[in-house]
């Protein structure tokens, strides 16, 4: 597999390494290229670079316009491209694979995706449920506060229907799931 | 019948009405549905851009909890994003044993541990397979002769882990409904994804497939759907289609569950009728009874 890629890791370049997603690189080693991917994708026409693009970007080591690419965040794990795949490879997982990495390399762009999972997440620690107004709240406090004008006419007729109830989010005290969370960090640390 | 059933987030709020629904139609067709008890959120897409092995734990939880409750139950899932979460618990531990291990030793701080010995079911297929066409048709008090249905799956509800329908060209609910003399408005996106949250992370990506999936059933006098995440973003979005299209888009997308209720002679309320937002007085069909 080393062969294959051009390594852009030296210093001069100041690229991330091409290790971060050698677990990505095995999964994709099997990709024949054929696009059933991309002409499966109902978002593919808004994406920088199409799935099937991304997958061989990713053999080639360009690691960098990969963590970069918006691509990932429009993902909407259908995973239609999954099922289509002939080489039967797990790529809606390898999105997800993909976002993580992203992250934890701390890519700057797409902050409303990013914002949006963690104020998901953070919801669902506290409270062991997810809790639309909260993870607006959140979302919003982070990303952009004038944003919650958009959604003011969403919200009231979310409001008016009985769909959600205006309540004050919880802060401080114990999160209901706070336990395991703090364990899966601390095993995923020992990793 | 008895299952236990995990109604997810949506179904205690933006999605009460599907879970008011399920409960009536289901009570109706002798269907003892227990709530898992202290069931938490299954993660959704969020929790696996958080951590490959939350995504993995978080549903797990309510399968250790269901393992628990006893009986040797199925655990059925109304919301498709739960049903995927739920599944890929069991699709991956069989492939990988340690992956088991990990799960339960971060369960074991919440006293659980999970076996993997858990059935996990869609509503969809519960109500096709186990009941199936035939009782339902039995139960209906009205026939929905002359409704112009677009049935809309969505793309959790049968992939990946589907066993009971089609992914790309599904039927189920096209064969509930033909049983009850609906028309069937003719749908190839009916599988298509809906955009889950890219109607908030990036609007104008997500309205543009909404938009596709309304036109694309133009002429139908509603959508039916078994996902709250599909429901809300064809719903919800409405007039934003309309600025798009440039004319008036009111199309009611109402659970399934909701028009078997209403066939069966159940009242607005015992369907929660009252909280979907495109509201039903527009169907051709059931106006008279209605008004």
């Amino acid at each position: 597999m080393s062969e294959e890629y051009i390594d852009l890791t030296g210093k001069a370049f100041d690229r991330t390494p091409v290790s971060t997603l050698a677990p990505v690189r095995e999964v994709l080693r099997s990709c024949i290229q054929c696009g059933s991917c991309t002409a499966t994708c109902a978002s593919a026409y808004a994406m920088d670079y199409t799935p099937r693009q991304l997958w061989h970007m990713i053999r080639l080591g360009l690691v960098d316009e990969v963590l970069n690419s918006k691509t990932l965040w429009l993902c909407s794990t259908c995973y239609s491209c999954t099922l289509r795949c002939p080489r039967e490879l797990p790529l809606t997982e390898t999105i997800g694979a993909l976002k993580r990495a992203a992250i934890r390399q701390q890519v700057q762009g797409y902050k409303e995706s990013r914002n949006f999972y963690k104020a998901f997440v953070e919801t669902v620690r506290r409270h062991g449920r997810s809790e639309e107004v909260e993870i607006m709240a959140r979302y919003f406090l982070t990303t952009n506060p004038l944003m919650a004008v958009d959604y003011v006419p969403l919200a009231l007729t979310m409001l008016r229907k009985g769909k959600v109830q205006l309540t004050m989010p919880k802060i401080g005290g114990e999160g209901k799931l706070d336990k395991i969370f703090q364990k899966v960090e601390e095993m995923e640390r020992e990793q | 019948m008895k299952y236990l059933y995990y109604p997810g987030c949506s179904l205690k709020s933006t999605a009460q009405e599907y879970d008011i629904s399920t409960h009536a139609v289901l009570a109706e067709l002798g269907v003892e549905l227990v709530e898992l008890d202290d069931w938490t959120c299954c993660g959704a897409s969020a929790a696996e851009t958080a951590s490959e092995l939350l995504s993995f734990v978080l549903p797990a939880r309510n399968l250790a909890l269901a393992e628990r409750a006893g009986g040797g139950q199925q655990l059925v899932a109304s919301c498709s994003a739960c049903y995927v979460n739920l599944q890929k618990v069991n699709a991956h531990i069989e492939q990988d044993s340690q992956l088991l291990d990990r799960i339960n030793e971060a369960l074991s701080v919440d006293g659980l541990e999970y076996k993997g010995t858990i059935q996990v079911r869609h509503l969809l297929d519960v109500i096709t397979n186990d009941i199936g066409p035939e009782a339902i048709a039995a139960k209906a008090e009205r026939s929905l002769e002359g409704l112009r249905v677009a049935p809309y799956y969505g793309c959790q509800t049968v992939r990946p882990y589907s066993s009971f329908d089609a992914p790309y060209l599904p039927d189920s609910m096209d064969r509930i409904l033909l049983a009850l003399h609906a028309k069937i408005h003719p749908n190839t996106m009916k599988a298509v994804c809906c955009g889950g949250t890219l109607l908030t992370t990036k609007r104008e990506v997500g309205l543009k497939l909404v938009t596709d999936l309304v036109e694309a059933v133009d002429g139908a006098d509603c959508i039916v759907t078994v996902c709250p995440l599909c429901q809300m973003n064809l719903e919800s979005y409405q007039g934003l289609i309309a600025k798009k299209v440039g004319h008036p888009v009111r199309m009611p997308v109402l659970y399934l569950t909701q028009l078997l209720g209403l066939a069966f002679g159940l009242s607005k309320e015992q369907l929660g009728l009252k909280h979907n937002i495109v509201p039903m007085e527009t169907l051709p069909a059931l106006q008279a009874e209605e008004v």
